[in-house]
């Protein structure tokens, strides 16, 4: 829509948030939301102002004063085909454009910037590769895809970011990923959108996009000292994974360098590919996710993690094969260059160590 | 008999000669042992009436509270615990104990042995303690209040329901659990009976529509309402005895909870609206002296409804943590659930087409149906594709959507039956020029309370919130400033036709001159509803049977 | 909308059986009626259990080690003798229904009280099954332990024919989940067992008294039709809860 006439769709979108009959359109995605948006506005315009005619035109035609004989009509097959298939044509057309705008949603493209969110009653925390932990709140660069990787720490929570037009579940138990690209700077709503006891009303927070200079800025100032994978690997030598997971040739488990993203194959002779989700299930529920050519020893770690400590153990594994130790910043988090696959913590903005990209 | 005026086709006996049949349902025994133990089916939808509208009111008391509570963007008036519990009985009342039983066990009840020919329903008895289950579901439902109340919301979202609440669960889950098993004996009979008691030449298709779409309802209150109730045993199982089935620390699935709920809770919405479908297509017809155009694909658009039904459920968890590929799938076939609606919406318009039309009240709120429906209906579109529902669901756009649909749409529908079927139920007439009004100020007040939503829903404001910030207000003091209206609108009909009981023109048989069995017998009809059982010689919806019939008939007593 | 002619075939009031109810045309009527009432109320039953069923598909389906050796700690040797139980009721119930058609008051109350006594003879078997998962400590959420599953050799009985091999903490965690579908399932079963043994004692004492030898035979068919219904879930719960790794 914004291609057929900016002027006036920024008129219009503009006037519409100041007087707060729209919410602001903050992300790539939004004016393609909208766009379906107002097209079913307009298809549900026309269908409402079709039968209203109908209805109005029909009452004062045929009234019992103009009209004082009813003539009887059986039907109409063409009109029933009619207002059978022209429905359907455009209820199908607004399926396909929504399972395209959905898809891309819950699809995150390969280089978005990862930040974890565990939701529980009654707040949110997000937290941020680096280390930078904050509640109810979440700050964002600017022009940059941000993958959330959702969870919650006790009922169903959802992570609702109206301007954004974005919103997902915190489901207990599982992993939820939903991605956006803000493209406009200011503070935004952040709400908790599904009903999760008394104070479902006070979980809400603000969403701050930041120019990325402001962001790094951010960061550098929020930063509790240790980033995620650090915490992760100060938990996986505290809870003694590395009593198995070593790189001895004798060892009980698997080596787990390089094994995100990875295909594994299981004892159960299933092949999958290892992510966040596979991570935290082998870590809580280790009997199923067993490698094949290992024995199913692994204790469960059930009641003995938070969620965030499973997210800081997620974290480090994901980090194990790049050389996070000189990589690892408290300060800023840089994108890697197009192709990478990955963003890495990046350089310290201090002279002292080697700056590695 | 007095002929109708130009402007209406109402049709009623000279005042001054009138009476109300001396031998009726209503005066055949008396005593209070006659009503709890009757087998008629008219004096359980008696019952049921009285009984619905008296829930209703406490679910509307409750709806009062929640808006009053929005004026202002702070929890002000009610702690947010108590507002949690205010919508959450809203929501259980409303469903439960308002809108699955309104149509099918008041009017149906009351009307459908009567419109297929039969004497009454299959299975009197199972009628009687379908009611009995009913008011012990309310009465449960009444001391849970008093106990406390419940606030998981209608939808008992689990683990908040079994892990993280201590209110009054357990008790809330089995008072639905009984209330839906009055549901499946209903549905039960219903389906038995049109089966199985239609009166000789009464064939399918001579059925009158109300009928199917009481059957199609049916269908889905047998066959979805169990899935409820075992839903509701494995929630009080979680909480009393803690198996784990939906706590993700034991193995189980929060989710599995979502897929048995709204297995049975879609369903539970067709079953809501059809028979308020049924209603429409009675009262279109009867007022623009037609049969209902398209009379096959009203029918079958109403089992259509009721199949497809079964397979959207999922189309409430697009955001869940479902596959995208199972959301692609829902969302698919609920883009076809959404037609046959369409086809009955235009159907009505055209019913309309060379007819002669009137306006009494029942056609008023059938006008009302027809245009708020399509509104409700239309937004359930924006709902069922998975692009936009991301953005809208959880939020007023729901509550928006769903109040048109079941308020704008259904209640609309259950008073325009009231209205339509009130003289052949008590043998008067209702006053028509306040009962106009009514109508008209129900419909404004309505619009005025929930269009706003719908702009609140888009903004991003969240369902089930006692507070919000402050930007959302405007919007919120208007659907409070409606819903006081729309108040005013569903109190005056309770008045006016309390009146009328004792202060009602006559009736007589078929004041609306309509086609259709029930209006071939007297008003109130014989505990009986026919001396010998009719003989159904033609089509439904016949009016030019109807005319040679009235000129047939003899003119005076 | 013609009127019936007088004088025609159909039953005028005080002309039809006793029991036959007002609203009914003719007893065929009636039969036909409740008939199709009772098939009805059992598909409704079929939905009630399929929500088990569901939630019993999805858990075996996850955690199939887990259900395996849970399901070793139910005794074969009852479950079938609880099999045959009540397939042999369903024959005497069968048997019933013959007789009340045949009008044979005393081969009607025998094979009734046949029934009854068998169906009592199936409560006691689950509640020896029962008593013995209390001792055990397998009652999920109360009395649990998984002991059993982590250690097979500590429960001698069910190691001799098993060989289990030890459970993963984890995994034995999920035999909970085993036993409480267990329960859940046989225990709605036997509630629908009661409400049908209770029936049947009603029953006994009306046929004493040659309430269904008159011609009326409604009540006994259609109480046969749930009786079988309720066998024909326990055919379906004893493969998928007994036999699980037999096959």
């Amino acid at each position: 829509m914004n291609h057929i006439s900016p002027v006036l769709w920024q008129f219009l979108v503009k006037w519409m948030t100041n007087f707060s009959l729209f919410p602001p359109e903050a992300s790539k995605i939004a004016p393609e939301m909208d766009a379906l948006f107002f097209f079913m506005v307009l298809v549900s315009l026309i269908g409402l102002t079709l039968v209203v005619l109908l209805l109005v035109a029909f009452s004062l035609l045929y009234n019992k004063r103009r009209h004082p004989v009813a003539i009887q009509i059986e039907g109409s097959t063409l009109l029933e085909a009619t207002w059978t298939i022209i429905p359907l044509g455009l209820f199908l057309i607004m399926f396909v454009w929504g399972a395209l705008l959905y898809f891309r949603i819950y699809t995150p493209p390969a280089n978005a910037m990862n930040i974890y969110v565990v939701g529980k009653q009654w707040m949110w925390k997000c937290e941020h590769p680096g280390g930078q932990h904050e509640i109810n709140s979440l700050h964002i660069p600017i022009n940059q895809p941000v993958q959330l990787t959702i969870i919650s720490q006790d009922v169903f929570h959802s992570f609702s970011i109206p301007a954004f037009r974005v919103k997902r579940e915190a489901i207990p138990g599982r992993y939820s990923t939903m991605w956006f690209e803000a493209n406009q700077v200011g503070t935004f709503h952040l709400f908790c959108t599904q009903y999760c006891g008394t104070n479902h009303s006070q979980m809400i927070g603000e969403v701050v996009v930041m120019t990325p200079d402001d962001f790094k800025q951010w960061l550098a100032s929020s930063t509790s000292g240790n980033s995620l994978a650090q915490n992760g690997e100060r938990l996986f030598s505290s809870l003694s994974c590395t009593a198995c997971h070593n790189t001895r040739p004798d060892a009980r488990g698997p080596n787990l360098t390089s094994v995100y993203g990875s295909h594994l194959t299981l004892s159960s002779g299933q092949t999958i590919t290892v992510d966040d989700e596979y991570l935290r299930s082998a870590i809580l529920n280790p009997s199923q996710h067993i490698t094949q050519g290992y024995a199913p020893i692994m204790p469960t770690y059930q009641g003995q993690i938070s969620e965030d400590g499973v997210i800081a153990l997620v974290e480090y594994l994901k980090h194990l094969d790049s050389d996070y130790r000189i990589q690892q910043t408290t300060n800023t988090t840089e994108l890697l260059p197009e192709g990478e696959g990955r963003t890495a913590p990046a350089a310290k903005a201090a002279p002292a160590g080697e700056v590695k990209q | 008999m007095s002929a109708a005026t130009v402007s209406t086709i109402v049709n009623l006996p000279d005042q001054s000669t009138a009476r109300i049949p001396k031998m009726n349902f209503l005066t055949k025994e008396n005593g209070l042992l006659s009503w709890l133990l009757t087998g008629d089916h008219k004096r359980i939808a008696t019952l049921y009436m009285i009984s619905i509208t008296f829930f209703f009111f406490i679910g509307g008391a409750l709806a009062g509270l929640i808006r009053l509570e929005l004026l202002t963007p702070q929890t002000d008036l009610l702690a947010a615990d108590t507002y949690n519990k205010v919508f959450t009985m809203h929501g259980v009342i409303m469903v439960f104990l308002f809108l699955v039983p309104s149509v099918p066990a008041t009017i149906g009840n009351f009307v459908i042995p009567m419109m297929v020919g039969a004497k009454d329903l299959a299975l009197p008895k199972i009628n009687l303690l379908s009611w009995y289950l009913y008011m012990a579901a309310g009465i449960g439902m009444i001391y849970t209040m008093a106990a406390g109340g419940v606030d998981t919301g209608w939808t008992f979202t689990t683990p908040l329901s079994t892990h993280y609440l201590n209110t009054h669960v357990i008790s809330t889950g089995l008072c639905i659990f009984i209330a839906g098993f009055s549901s499946i004996f209903t549905g039960l009979n219903f389906i038995v009976t049109i089966h199985k008691m239609r009166c000789p030449g009464m064939t399918w298709f001579r059925l009158p529509l109300f009928v199917w779409s009481n059957y199609a309802a049916s269908i889905l209150m047998v066959l979805g309402t169990p899935v409820l109730a075992i839903t509701l045993v494995l929630i009080v199982l979680e909480r009393t005895v803690g198996i784990g089935v939906f706590d993700p620390a034991k193995g189980g699935d929060p989710l599995l909870f979502q897929h048995l709920f709204w297995f049975y809770s879609h369903p539970a919405v067709y079953i809501m609206i059809l028979p308020g479908m049924g209603v429409i297509s009675e009262v279109v017809s009867t007022f623009s002296r037609k049969r209902v155009f398209g009379y096959t694909a009203v029918a079958f658009s109403s089992v259509a409804i009721a199949v497809f039904g079964f397979f959207v459920w999922a189309h409430h968890m697009f955001i869940m943590g479902i596959s995208n590929y199972a959301a692609l799938v829902f969302s698919l076939l609920t883009m076809l659930v959404a037609v046959p609606s369409a086809i009955k919406i235009f159907n009505w318009a055209f019913t309309l087409y060379k007819g002669s039309i009137t306006f009494e009240t029942p056609m008023l709120y059938a006008f009302g149906f027809m245009g708020l429906f399509t509104i409700g209906g239309l937004t359930g579109v924006f709902l069922g594709a998975t692009g936009t529902d991301i953005h809208l669901t959880e939020t007023y756009f729901i509550v928006a959507h769903f109040h048109f649909v079941m308020v704008g749409g259904m209640l609309m529908a259950f008073l325009s039956g009231i209205h339509f079927w009130w003289p052949k139920w008590t043998g008067r007439m209702y006053p028509e020029k306040v009962s106009q009004l009514a109508a008209v100020v129900t419909f404004i007040g309505f619009n005025f309370t929930f269009f706003p939503q719908f702009i609140l829903g888009v903004l991003g404001m969240p369902r089930r919130y006692a507070a919000y910030p402050p930007e959302f207000q405007v919007l919120n003091v208007f659907s409070t400033a409606g819903a006081s209206i729309l108040g005013v609108g569903y109190l005056l009909p309770i008045l006016y036709l309390t009146w009328s009981l004792k202060y009602g023109e006559i009736a007589g048989d078929n004041p609306w001159q309509a086609t259709g069995l029930e209006w071939q017998t007297q008003s109130p009809p014989l505990t009986e509803n026919f001396i010998e059982i009719p003989i159904m010689d033609h089509e439904a919806y016949d009016y030019e049977w109807l005319e040679a019939q009235q000129r047939k008939e003899v003119a005076s007593v | 909308m013609a009127h019936e002619p007088a004088g025609s075939a159909q039953s005028h009031h005080g002309e039809h059986p006793p029991y036959q109810r007002h609203h009914f045309e003719s007893v065929e009527q009636q039969f036909d009626t409740t008939n199709f009432a009772m098939w009805l109320f059992l598909l409704t039953e079929v939905m009630f259990f399929g929500g088990l069923f569901m939630a019993y598909l999805l858990m075996r389906n996850w955690y199939y080690p887990a259900f395996v050796e849970a399901s070793h700690q139910l005794n074969i040797g009852w479950g079938t003798a609880n099999t045959a139980v009540l397939i042999i009721s369903s024959f005497t119930m069968a048997m019933s229904v013959y007789s009340a058609e045949m009008k044979r008051r005393g081969a009607l109350v025998m094979f009734l009280v046949i029934t009854f006594i068998l169906g009592l003879a199936f409560l006691g078997i689950k509640s020896i099954e029962y008593h013995e998962k209390w001792e055990k400590f397998h009652i999920p959420g109360i009395r649990y332990s998984t002991s059993a599953f982590t250690n097979p050799q500590s429960d001698p009985e069910v190691y001799k024919e098993y060989h289990d091999k030890p459970l993963p903490p984890d995994m034995a965690s999920k035999t909970e989940l085993y036993f409480f579908l267990y329960f859940a399932m046989t225990g709605m079963h036997a509630l629908h067992m009661i409400i049908g043994i209770a029936i049947l004692g009603f029953m006994i004492y009306k046929a004493k008294n040659g309430a269904y030898t008159t011609g009326h035979v409604t009540f006994v068919e259609n109480f046969g039709l749930y009786w079988h219904f309720v066998d024909i879930i326990w055919i379906f719960l004893f493969p998928l809860l007994y036999l699980i790794s037999r096959y």
